[in-house]
């Protein structure tokens, strides 16, 4: 299986967001980022989703050299590679859960069949069966979030990178969101989550502390 | 794997429901805006087709009155100031020509009684006038040729006279005064409902008396004015030269002394003007749909802004830049149709309406609705096109903060 290797150092004008950063992850993995803010967590996100290229460095995701992409190729990249989960979710407010899962696919040009097929297998996946037709604003918190990780699943993603997940979300249900990463990564889905919260990271088999743009392994073991 | 063709289909079909959706979810700024295009194309449609209507309707009555006649119109020379009745049987002996009818217009008083009208159109004519025009004596009789000869004292009226003089009476047999002098009226006359040709230029005469009385009453010799009917079949154009070349034997080959001019040389004047009057009319109604194109254009690039974050979100998800800007160029062609096919819609009723009240006839003109449609389909994808390449370049990272 091809592995994902990566090292950059990054300058941002003069801002050195990430140092020398070398990161080497195995599929299947579920790895957590810990850090403060203007740590340049965000900023590794990016690069790990394909949003941003490195300054300098190499970036390689299941054996294709990410750094020299254009825009186009770093889309189609994304699309059929990354997974994204984002801190407030993110689902458009006028389309319906169904609709929103269906987007990634939309993107890669999937038949409306297969689409709807593939978004509703998803949502019953995260639990929500019985509400694909209700917009956003008519779900709570977590069932959002459950919907964006739907979305994040339906274009079957190598990996699944989750920017603060449980950051808008009460503990019992932010709970309930981990409950889910943790058997996702037991699919053997790689999972990547970002975060301040040290008991969150925890969650994860793996912790890379990183700090000022610089990364130091914190290996934990099974949470 | 992907067919290339396939992908852009589902995907423009995508765009178009996403368009519509954001169209009607911004209802009332969406309705303003387009309200710009319906407008400039509602005045576009308008202004071609009640044009078009208006100069179809002058036309038609032009050609039903005016094919096989010339009108001869004299100004005359310091020597010879008008032509005479024997100019006249000159003319009309001529191979190409049926007959001539003068026209001696007296602008006098008219009297009957006490009652004394000033203003009213007196015209001279002779008898061939009443046997090209059978139908239009509906009481009494025609003026004749013992008239014309006898420069007798007899007159024919309209229903303009019968109103103002003898309401309520029978005005045959009666005697009418103009400038001064006693007129037996021999007949009444109704106008011709089309108004006929001279009455589109000089107003219809509302009394009619023979043509040599009429040159005793002005007392000159002159006639200034009459109109030639050719023979079935003749050629105007021909007809016109050797009428000039008559008239110039008649004048002496001085220069302008008179003008010959047939109906078909006033109908394309006519319609040279109506053309040009419709261009410039269409010309100012586009610059409402300029304005239109800016208030859309002005719109995609405040929806852009607002929704910053959900392109953000879908270039994320992979939506590459194609598909961002498809989408808004979409979303303002789309607005630009509505806006033009509603525009189209109520152009042609108004118009409908407006023919209606001129009373003119309502042609559909495909022209007018295939430039009206056109122009705010090109609208939509010109002025969409900046706002969609703005947010199709947008940086999928700073997008995504803006949330």
């Amino acid at each position: 299986m091809q592995d994902i290797d990566k090292v950059y150092p990054l300058a941002g004008e003069n801002v050195h967001a990430l140092k020398n950063v070398s990161l080497t992850m195995e599929e299947g993995e579920y790895l957590s980022v810990l850090g403060p803010s203007g740590s340049g967590k965000s900023t590794l996100m990016n690069i790990i989703g394909c949003l941003d290229i490195p300054t300098s460095g190499e970036y390689m995701l299941r054996g294709r050299e990410v750094e020299d992409m254009d825009e186009q190729e770093l889309a189609e990249l994304r699309n059929r590679e990354i997974g994204f989960i984002f801190q407030n979710s993110q689902l458009l407010p006028r389309l319906t859960a169904r609709r929103n899962v269906e987007l990634p696919l939309i993107y890669s040009g999937v038949k409306p069949k297969e689409r709807r097929e593939r978004a509703e297998k998803m949502l019953e996946r995260v639990g929500l069966k019985d509400r694909m037709d209700h917009l956003p604003t008519q779900l709570s918190g977590g069932q959002q979030q459950r919907v964006a990780i739907a979305r994040a699943l339906v274009g079957n993603p190598s990996i699944l990178l989750a920017d603060e997940p449980t950051g808008a979300l009460d503990q019992k249900t932010g709970a309930q969101i981990m409950q889910l990463f943790q058997e996702l990564n037991e699919e053997k889905r790689t999972v990547i989550m970002i975060t301040h919260d040290l008991k969150i990271a925890s969650n994860a088999r793996r912790v890379v502390h990183i700090i000022d743009g610089e990364i130091t392994e914190g290996g934990l073991h099974d949470a | 794997m992907l067919n290339g063709a396939r992908k852009r289909l589902i995907m423009v079909r995508e765009s178009i429901v996403m368009a519509l959706d954001n169209i009607r979810s911004n209802r009332v700024r969406s309705f303003l805006t387009l309200l710009g295009i319906m407008i400039g194309v509602m005045a576009v449609i308008t202004l071609i087709t009640t044009v078009s209507g208006v100069s179809g309707t002058l036309s038609s009555s032009f050609s039903s009155m005016g094919v096989g006649t010339l009108t001869v119109s004299v100004t005359g020379s310091d020597l010879k100031s008008g032509v005479t009745p024997e100019d006249l049987e000159v003319i009309s002996n001529l191979d190409s020509v049926d007959g001539v009818v003068p026209s001696v217009s007296l602008n006098g008083r008219v009297s009957y009684g006490n009652n004394v009208q000033s203003g009213i159109a007196v015209s001279g004519r002779n008898s061939y006038y009443f046997i090209l025009n059978q139908d239009m004596i509906v009481q009494g009789r025609p003026l004749n040729y013992i008239d014309d000869n006898n420069s007798s004292y007899v007159c024919v009226i309209s229903q303009e006279i019968v109103d103002k003089f003898f309401l309520g009476k029978n005005p045959i047999g009666e005697t009418l005064y103009i400038s001064g002098l006693p007129f037996t009226i021999v007949g009444r006359y109704q106008e011709d409902s089309g108004g006929g040709v001279a009455s589109i230029f000089s107003g219809s005469p509302a009394v009619l008396i023979p043509y040599t009385t009429a040159m005793q009453v002005n007392n000159s010799n002159d006639i200034n004015s009459f109109t030639v009917y050719l023979k079935e079949g003749m050629d105007s154009s021909a007809a016109q030269e050797e009428i000039e070349s008559t008239m110039d034997v008649l004048f002496d080959y001085e220069e302008d002394c008179f003008t010959v001019s047939s109906m078909e040389s006033i109908e394309d004047t006519m319609n040279t003007m109506t053309t040009m009057l419709s261009s410039l009319l269409a010309g100012i109604a586009s610059i409402a749909l300029l304005v239109g194109g800016i208030g859309i254009m002005n719109m995609m690039l405040t929806t852009v802004t607002e929704r910053t974050g959900e392109i953000g979100l879908k270039k994320a998800l992979g939506a590459i830049p194609g598909q961002i800007q498809i989408q808004f160029l979409l979303e303002s062609f789309l607005l630009s149709m509505i806006g033009g096919l509603l525009g189209v819609a109520f152009g042609l009723l108004l118009s409908f309406t407006l023919c209606q009240v001129l009373g003119t006839s309502f042609v559909l003109n495909i022209g007018a609705i295939v430039l009206g449609v056109g122009f705010s389909a090109a609208v939509g994808i010109v002025f969409g096109w900046a706002p969609a390449r703005k947010a199709s370049r947008l940086n999928p990272i700073d997008a995504l903060r803006a949330v």
